[in-house]
């Protein structure tokens, strides 16, 4: 059991940290610290040119086959880029649904012509991402999928007709990969279709959704005979639940491990305004600060774990608590901030519902225990996979 | 990233696994732990004599096997999570820890080897629990010639009444602590065996009233000595931390089995998602305990080779203690809730382990005297390790004298 990364592994952190250093000024400086979860609305366009500043370094798709202009990145390495990146306050990312979610599920399912055709606008970062998985009935139950596929022989192409839901920066992206139900018979994870559609056509309609925090990343997708290429369907139609389970293994993977760099600025934020207004001389708050600091530290801890072992690509016990652990502190984190804060955490930093950086991280925190499973769906996942006990009898 | 037990580390594992499961059974525990050392000698000389686990991490130059924290703490994992009742925390953590960091060669070579051997030891810091400061000595020596004059109590000294060696924690006229190895039977030290609520751990207050301590008897190579002495207690906070980590386990295997047999309304009670979700944050607090232990472990490892520094031991120590110490009591509480009335029963192990767990959360700071340590990292201008250690609160000595 060991600590360190390698000598190598060092040096390409000192590679990375300085082009980050010498590429994140000028235009860019604005970015550093914005576009992260319940910033993502802003600057779209000032961090899309970032993107481009990222694949003119070689600095997109990192964990690609290089065969295809990635980088090949180790997973130690793929960790050091994601916390150099966070480090260094660069901006969230615009790129990261194409580079972490759909290019990897078309690498893995798709066929050649999808790749050429999709992968290299990716790469580049001019061609941008969204998911088209939540439905408005479906929240945890993701297999509930009522949005239809249909193909229609005449023009040798599928139509689409259904809602998605929570779809972010739908009205910043170029393509969606839908899930819908090719089989109109068939119900849960059976007969459905992953799809690659064009976001820009008259039968695809986005609406934001006004968060709780007045500001909209999120948004409805309708598609009222929305058209999808026969050649841009992934996998066989009916085998789509496969290739989107593929694709959640990689929602849950290594990038979420970046974050913790993320997450370690915003403690450093709120412990310096603890410092600032001496509520670090409270006891009770002293308490909650070190139980922070403790809970990230061993939030990187366990994701060293989760790095060494598994060869086999099985879910470990480590893994398997992961999302649970860390929506879970990060919720607290934002409660910690306006507990600190006191009355004046109800005090806004201007007109039109102006939120500081804090009371935007309160506000958007409680998405964290609920999307991408809720802390209870968690609970199920753990004590089912993780414990092996009996399943919830299904309702009939 | 190895960030993960090597196969020989495996092997240690399981090998201790299997042995504590086979010795270590529910009937061994009711049977020693009413006796008045509360171990059983027979087991005890097996475990020095055929796993040689005394040994792991002492240097080979002392009788020792040279091996690393990391390896020690994969057995007291196993310690905890059976529940043993053996000298060897005592002995070990608390002993040989303080001699390994505060003995002359000469004395390492003594009494190490001695330890190595199976000879029984305890370290005697503490004196009436404050909840103001943890682990602070109060108990004073004076040089007087070639001897010192030591007075004081100390309490809930583990192992106390039947360690063949003692060793001593005391504060000079500078303040600075010292260590001082003694014989146990024949100190002269007054020795009380104190009944417990965890009847798998005894302990014992033992009052030093001017006793006189050849100077030869003090641990010699305590330089900087409050911050050795914050090291040795660090280093055995990590152990207790690892035995609280196999503790969650074994509450958490106990519920998931139990749950899983006991029907009520024609199913089995672990198919009810109140149960489930409650064993799902069992399982999250051991594993999350489980990596601040193995971290711990390689801080230790890093200490104890001279690349570590005593800051980051601290910190690793407070930060596995705070969390496992509340976590391992928690998953006590919910396993016996989940076990229903024969939770409740003497008859049940569950009470062992809850009880084990609550004198363990208290044993060597609980988790919000840590967090507080952690606080002062954190947020205090004072340094740690400057001139005012935190294991010494001057004020309350200042008082009490």
């Amino acid at each position: 059991m060991k600590l360190s990364f390698t000598p190598e592994d060092e040096q390409f952190r000192g590679e990375i940290a300085s082009w980050l250093q010498e590429n994140l000024c000028g235009e860019f400086a604005e970015l550093k610290f914005r576009g992260g979860p319940g910033d993502e609305h802003m600057f779209p366009e000032q961090r899309k040119g970032w993107e481009q500043k990222l694949a003119e370094g070689g600095w997109t798709c990192v964990s690609w086959p290089k065969q295809y202009g990635g980088r090949e990145l180790s997973i130690e390495q793929q960790v050091i880029f994601y916390e150099e990146y966070a480090r260094a306050g660069a901006p969230g990312r615009m790129g990261h649904i194409g580079d972490g979610l759909a290019g990897p599920t078309i690498l893995a399912f798709g066929t050649e012509a999808q790749k050429q055709k999709y992968l290299p606008g990716i790469l580049a970062g001019t061609e941008f991402w969204c998911q088209g998985y939540s439905e408005p009935g479906a929240g945890s139950d993701l297999a509930n999928v009522k949005t239809k596929a249909r193909f229609d022989e005449a023009s040798g192409k599928w139509i689409l007709n259904g809602q998605k839901v929570w779809t972010s920066l739908a009205h910043e992206s170029d393509y969606c990969f839908v899930i819908a139900r090719t089989d109109p018979e068939s119900s849960a994870h059976k007969g459905l279709g992953f799809f690659l559609m064009k976001m820009d056509q008259p039968g695809i309609t986005v609406r934001p959704i006004e968060q709780i925090t007045g500001t909209s990343e999120f948004n409805e997708v309708f598609f009222d005979d929305a058209v999808c290429d026969a050649d841009d369907i992934v996998g066989a139609p009916g085998e789509g639940w496969k290739v989107a389970m593929g694709l959640l293994g990689f929602e849950r993977g290594v990038s979420t491990l970046g974050q913790q760099m993320a997450f370690q600025n915003e403690l450093d934020e709120v412990i310096k305004l603890a410092k600032s207004r001496g509520a670090d001389r409270d006891p009770a708050l002293r308490q909650r600060i070190a139980q922070a600091h403790i809970g990230l530290k061993i939030m990187r801890y366990n994701s060293m774990r989760m790095l060494s072992g598994g060869a086999d690509g099985s879910l470990q016990k480590e893994a398997l608590i992961y999302k649970l652990y860390w929506a879970s502190w990060h919720r607290d984190l934002g409660e910690l901030a306006m507990d600190i804060l006191g009355e004046d955490a109800d005090i806004l930093a201007g007109e039109n519902y102006e939120l500081s950086r804090l009371q935007s991280l309160f506000l958007f925190t409680r998405s964290d225990t609920i999307y991408g499973g809720t802390n209870e769906i968690q609970r199920n996942i753990i004590a089912e996979r993780g414990l092996g006990m009996p399943r919830e009898k299904r309702a009939s | 990233m190895e960030f993960a037990f090597n196969e020989e580390q495996l092997m240690i594992q399981e090998s201790a696994e299997s042995f504590l499961r086979d010795k270590s059974t529910s009937e061994s525990i009711r049977r020693v732990m009413d006796t008045d050392t509360g171990y059983c000698p027979e087991l005890w000389q097996s475990i020095c004599q055929d796993m040689y686990w005394q040994a792991i991490h002492l240097p080979e130059s002392c009788g020792g096997m040279g091996l690393g924290y990391v390896e020690l703490l994969a057995v007291t994992e196993q310690m905890g999570r059976y529940l043993l009742c053996a000298p060897f925390f005592s002995s070990v953590a608390l002993a040989a820890n303080a001699i390994l960091l505060a003995g002359s060669e000469s004395q390492k070579q003594c009494y190490l080897s001695a330890i190595a051997e199976g000879k029984t030891a305890t370290l005697a810091y503490s004196s009436s629990g404050s909840s103001q400061s943890f682990n602070h000595v109060v108990a004073r020596c004076v040089a007087d010639g070639d001897h010192y004059i030591l007075n004081g109590d100390y309490q809930h000294v583990i192992d106390g009444a039947s360690s063949e060696f003692l060793i001593l924690a005391a504060r000079d006229e500078q303040d600075d602590i010292q260590l001082f190895l003694v014989d146990g039977m024949s100190a002269g030290l007054e020795v009380q065996a104190l009944p417990t609520m965890d009847q798998t751990r005894h302990r014992a207050r033992l009052s030093a009233s001017n006793l006189r301590l050849p100077a030869s008897t003090r641990l010699s190579q305590f330089d900087n000595a409050n911050t050795a002495f914050s090291a040795v207690l660090d280093l055995a906070t990590i152990a207790l931390a690892a035995e609280q980590v196999g503790l969650m386990q074994q509450l958490l295997d106990m519920a998931v089995a139990y749950t899983g047999e006991r029907q009520q309304f024609n199913r089995p009670i672990a198919s009810f998602q109140a149960i489930k979700h409650m064993a799902a944050d069992m399982m999250l607090r051991t594993e999350v305990g489980r990596s601040a232990v193995y971290y711990a472990a390689c801080i230790a490892d890093e200490y104890l080779a001279g690349t570590g520094t005593s800051e980051s031991l601290a910190e690793a120590a407070s930060i596995a203690k705070a969390w496992c110490s509340e976590s391992a009591f928690k998953n006590a509480a919910d396993c016996l809730q989940m076990h229903g009335g024969v939770g409740f029963t003497w008859e049940y192990d569950v009470h062992l382990f809850f009880k084990r767990a609550k004198a363990s959360e208290h044993f060597l700071g609980n988790s919000a005297q840590h967090r507080e340590r952690i606080a002062t990292m954190l947020l205090d201008e004072k340094r740690l390790f400057g001139n005012t250690p935190l294991f010494s609160d001057k004020k309350l000595v200042g008082a009490e004298k």
